[in-house]
């Protein structure tokens, strides 16, 4: 699956993106972050603030609990701030 | 008609205005949010998420013209780098009558402040620091709900 960063969660991970297979074992967004929390410190720390999170799954908003499995896409960024 | 712009350069609020004017309708409605210098601030910088951004304006468009019968609806949202004072975003909406005008121009800016993947960064001199989301904005993004 493609990863996008942008903003905050760019920065702190130092890269825009990355290409990562979640195991079977994932199955929603909220365990994606849980599995990417424990890939490296450097993971771990920029996606250690849960509630700062917000996830697009092929560019459409969604929650923790949203289904990963089939998506190419998934963006994780902080709440946005636009206007 | 809808039209959305995610942009660099400025915008041309008359010539935009004048585009849903010549639909012939009795309303437009205009919003121009311009870079504030608050505490200090020089200047902003506005990061997207190309492709979602657009969608997602446009989906709040369709939305807007749905639920006001709007006859045109225009979103100009300016990204990169930009002083205070500078315009960055725009709204036009265009209806027979000015309430419909009014509540949909209303709903589109606050809408895009929750829905659209845009990040705001703020600048005094060479400091930078990304703009924490307002919990004031997300209540009013969910009162048009229902």
């Amino acid at each position: 699956m493609k990863l996008v960063y942008f903003a905050r969660v760019r920065e702190a991970m130092g890269s825009d993106g990355e290409e990562m297979e979640f195991p079977a074992s994932v199955l929603t967004v909220g365990d994606a972050i849980d599995w990417l929390a424990a890939q490296s410190p450097r993971h771990a720390e920029a996606f250690a603030d849960r509630s700062k999170l917000r996830f697009a799954l092929d560019q459409r908003m969604v929650k923790f609990d949203a289904p990963v499995t089939g998506a190419t896409e998934f963006a994780i960024f902080p709440p946005v701030t636009g206007g | 008609m809808i039209r959305v712009s995610v942009q660099r350069e400025a915008f041309d609020i008359a010539a935009e205005t004048l585009a849903l004017e010549a639909a012939g309708v009795g309303a437009v409605a205009t919003f121009t949010g311009i870079v504030r210098g608050d505490d200090g601030v020089t200047a902003i910088e506005l990061e997207h998420y190309p492709g979602m951004t657009e969608a997602s304006l446009n989906d709040i468009c369709a939305i807007a013209q749905e639920r006001w019968g709007l006859t045109g609806c225009t979103i100009i949202h300016r990204v990169g780098r930009m002083k205070v004072g500078e315009p960055i975003v725009l709204v036009v909406t265009a209806s027979p009558h000015r309430a419909a005008a009014l509540e949909a121009c209303a709903f589109l800016i606050d809408r895009l402040k929750t829905d659209a993947p845009f990040w705001k960064r703020e600048y005094r001199g060479d400091v930078a620091q990304w703009v924490e989301q307002k919990t004031s904005d997300v209540e009013r993004g969910q009162s048009w709900d229902g």
